[in-house]
């Protein structure tokens, strides 16, 4: 018997439909915490993402993309043709006989169309916990809009908070939105298991991921609302702080942020520069004189930052109580002290792409932590899910098999 | 009427003893809505969050932060100075009670007061203990003060955002913090899972560093596989290969977001889209019979790409947002307004859905605030104000303490409650 703690999801089957980003993330913590989750796709309409960049060795193929193994590490490949009647009949069964917890984020009525709607699961398993992601949530005009996650973020104000004010606004990296939202979700989903627990009443959790994603950007709302003011993008500036930006450091495209919250920070950075009569300043004395004099701060401070590297900048800060953060590009996030200290990348061994890197979490459990383990190739599992899990006899599973459905 | 311990919501019952200033607010928050009674201890002055602007009315008052009314609403407020030997008496006789405590101070200062987790699990093995904090609880960072800025820089979401010829560039809506409070909240529940077999707590320790470095989508991948590292575009979109796509563009109003994905359902977008400029006669016709849907991701060729840009900077130019987006959905065209918080509000599909609540506001008028953030078919998660200061202390000490209204006026009369 293992010494290990048991997994908090352990003994949960999870039936999961979901693709892309928000999906996979979210239900990439029932796996992490110990749950069965049996990833279903098919290789006639694979994940997007799976075709996504970048792949291993910078080879493209299904089974190569690192964008798809970071989310989907520690489930189980099941490929299941949707599609064919059978392949939908079997699905049902899985989530009437089988699922605890049934995951899917398509468009409003893709599963509802196959027969996999929470009501249609609900007849049969009443106890099942059901959790639909959409983009912009199910009913209203737009409920069936097609789109992409960057385009929620142009949607949910991210977009126009971003950005220079004399410039276009320009947007958060890729499908921002989507990494918002999961860990509400699996919040919900917990909570949704708790009220089983008490009641064995089961539950549809169905987020927008528009709505969700407001609650990170949700006080200028309540600004407007109620002053009727609209907050414009301002670059690094911040009404409450000066100085407050990126400054440029020794090296090439090397950036050091630094922010004084206080007085006492400011006079702190001004020894530290070497600057004692700027602290002294009378114009510099509050944050409303320091902002009306905000660039020849900053061209003082990015004369010192310039002649260090922002290791440098940031350890001299940290001595004088001055909040400063490097700014890490993707290849410094793998040597940054503090992300190793924290194991944030994991590491894993893929059958077709060799050694990949998968996000770890941000947050670690003292008595239970995550088992990470690598993501499926596409289908890797399906005589196992469909002869082990499921109980599928030997003779339906090879005419499944043989019929083209299981691909 | 101050309101009683709630009674609906998947969690209710649960008992969240929330110590989180400004920092970890959003993690009581989320439990609240699910129906956990959160119980927010502030000190004498009030916390820290009431103090944030903007406030209602633009009229700064201890009730008035609109920070404060978004991000404790759902929760109860109980005033101890746990600054006084009693008072932290008193809030560890609390967490005795509680099936989750959460903390968002610099690390270590709780030990230091006597309400770490190794004190606290020894009165309550059950407890869950959840630590908001920058960069976790110990490690090289872990003493270093943070604010959102400096945060998003290490978090490696800045190096990826700004335009190429400027420096690189935060959000100018401050999350950092809430990253970091929703991973403490999913932490939490995921704990809560485990004691329901185990019947133990644990130490839930969330990092916002880490939330953020979870926002980056396969840059950091794309480093790790193929040593490339992505670098910040402004308003375009990096298609490989040092390809990019024009994304953002200024309309008559404000600005639209257009996205050309490539591939098959990227052709049939474009197409649609240069039918629509050709009806106004506006269209180039190096655009006209292109069959976009043979690019794959990132194939459009360079000169194709600039004729687009060109042709679609002016179709955008003179029209709206509204006339522009509903012109879109119409044709199934991948365009949509970059909305500001006056669209938003106004937002038809958020207003069909009814998303947006009124609760009433700090001087009792209504007050517009966001709905829930997920739906829950059969127990809905909960919808209302933020708590005035101190309006639950003495039935929080009434119920989880067992203290009568007059053991409570004495602890009030020697200022350790209020």
């Amino acid at each position: 018997m293992s010494d290990q703690p048991q997994q908090p999801f352990a003994g949960l089957n999870v039936l999961d439909f979901s693709w892309v980003v928000i999906g996979p993330m979210a239900t990439r913590y029932l796996s992490d915490f110990g749950a069965t989750v049996v990833r279903v796709e098919s290789a006639k309409r694979p994940d997007v993402i799976r075709d996504g960049p970048p792949f291993a060795g910078g080879k493209p193929g299904i089974n190569r993309s690192g964008y798809w193994t970071t989310y989907n590490s520690g489930k189980l490949g099941l490929a299941l043709d949707m599609g064919d009647e059978r392949g939908r009949a079997l699905a049902y069964e899985a989530a009437t006989e089988w699922a605890d917890i049934v995951a899917e984020n398509f468009t409003p009525g893709v599963m509802e169309k196959w027969g996999l709607g929470y009501e249609a699961i609900r007849a049969k398993n009443p106890g099942v916990v059901m959790f639909s992601a959409s983009m912009l949530g199910r009913g209203g005009p737009y409920d069936a809009q097609p789109g992409y996650g960057p385009v929620l973020t142009a949607l949910s104000g991210l977009t126009n908070g971003t950005g220079w004010p004399d410039r276009v606004p320009v947007s958060p990296y890729g499908a921002y939105t989507d990494f918002l939202v999961p860990h509400l979700a699996i919040a919900a989903i917990a909570a949704a298991l708790e009220h089983r627990r008490r009641t064995g009443e089961g539950q549809h959790i169905d987020v927008s991921q528009l709505e969700a994603s407001l609650y990170y950007a949700g006080v200028p709302l309540l600004d407007k609302a109620a002053n009727g003011r609209v907050a414009e993008r301002d670059g690094n500036a911040d009404p409450d702080m000066a100085p407050h930006a990126a400054y440029p450091c020794a090296g090439e495209e090397r950036w050091v942020t630094i922010a004084c919250p206080d007085d006492a920070a400011f006079a702190a950075l001004m020894l530290l520069i070497q600057k004692p009569g700027m602290a002294a300043d009378p114009r510099f004395e509050t944050v409303a004189g320091r902002k009306a004099n905000e660039a020849e701060l900053d061209a003082a401070i990015a004369a010192w930052t310039r002649t260090r590297t922002p290791a440098g900048v940031m350890a001299a800060c940290a001595r004088a109580g001055v909040p400063a953060g490097a700014v890490n590009d993707c290849r410094d996030l793998f040597s940054d002290p503090q992300l190793v200290h924290r194991e944030h990348f994991v590491w894993l061994e893929h059958p077709e792409m060799g050694r990949y890197a998968a996000d770890g979490n941000a947050f670690t459990l003292s008595a239970t932590p995550p088992q990470y383990r690598p993501a499926p190739m596409l289908g890797e599992h399906t005589e196992h899910v469909l002869r082990e899990l499921w109980g599928v006899s030997q003779e339906r599973y090879a005419a499944l098999r043989d019929a083209g459905v299981l691909e | 009427m101050a309101e009683h311990a709630p009674q609906t919501g998947m969690l209710s019952g649960l008992r969240v003893l929330d110590l989180a200033d400004d920092r970890g607010i959003f993690t009581g928050r989320v439990l609240a809505d699910l129906g956990a009674d959160v119980v927010k201890v502030e000190p004498p002055g009030g916390d820290v969050a009431r103090g944030v602007a903007p406030f209602w009315k633009d009229a700064p008052g201890i009730e008035n932060s609109l920070f404060w009314q978004l991000y404790a609403a759902n929760k109860r407020s109980a005033v101890i100075d746990f600054a006084t030997p009693t008072g932290r008496a008193l809030v560890e006789r609390l967490a005795g009670q509680a099936d989750i405590l959460v903390e968002s101070f610099r690390p270590g200062f709780m030990a230091s007061i006597g309400l770490g987790y190794e004190t606290l699990r020894s009165s309550n093995p059950r407890l869950i203990y959840v630590s908001v904090s920058p960069f976790g609880q110990d490690g090289p960072y872990a003493g270093m003060n943070a604010t959102d800025l400096t945060g998003m820089a290490l978090g490696g979401f800045m190096w990826l955002t700004g335009d190429a010829d400027r420096p690189p560039l935060r959000v100018s809506i401050p999350h950092f913090w809430s990253l970091g409070s929703a991973a403490a909240a999913a932490g939490a529940m995921i704990a809560h899972q485990a004691r329901a077999a185990s019947g133990a707590g644990q130490w839930v320790d969330a990092s916002c560093q880490q939330a953020v470095a979870r926002t980056l989508s396969h840059a950091p991948q794309f480093w790790d596989l193929n040593q490339v590292i992505l670098t910040r575009q402004g308003p375009y979109r990096p298609l490989g290969a040092g390809k990019r796509l024009r994304i953002n563009y200024p309309c008559a109003d404000g600005y639209v977001n257009f996205i050309q994905p490539g591939g098959r359902s990227g052709g049939r977008n474009m197409a649609a889209l240069v039918a629509w400029v050709n009806e106004t006669n506006e269209g180039d016709p190096e655009l006209d019979g292109v069959d976009f849907g043979g690019f794959g991701f990132g194939q459009i060729p360079d000169s194709l790409l600039a004729a687009m840009e060109r042709t679609l900077e002016l179709f955008f130019a003179p029209r709206t947002k509204r006339v522009l987006s509903e012109g879109a959905i119409a044709r199934r065209v991948l365009l949509f307004p970059v909305n500001d918080a006056a669209d938003l509000l106004t937002y038809p599909q958020l207003e069909a859905r009814g998303f947006y609540r009124q609760v009433e506001g700090p001087d009792g008028e209504p007050m517009t605030t966001l709905g829930p953030w997920a739906r829950a078919s059969g127990a809905p998660l909960r919808v209302g104000r933020a708590p005035r200061l101190g309006e639950h202390t003495d039935e929080v000490l009434a119920e989880w303490c067992g203290l009568g209204l007059d053991e409570a006026g004495a602890l009030r009369a020697q200022g350790v409650v209020a």
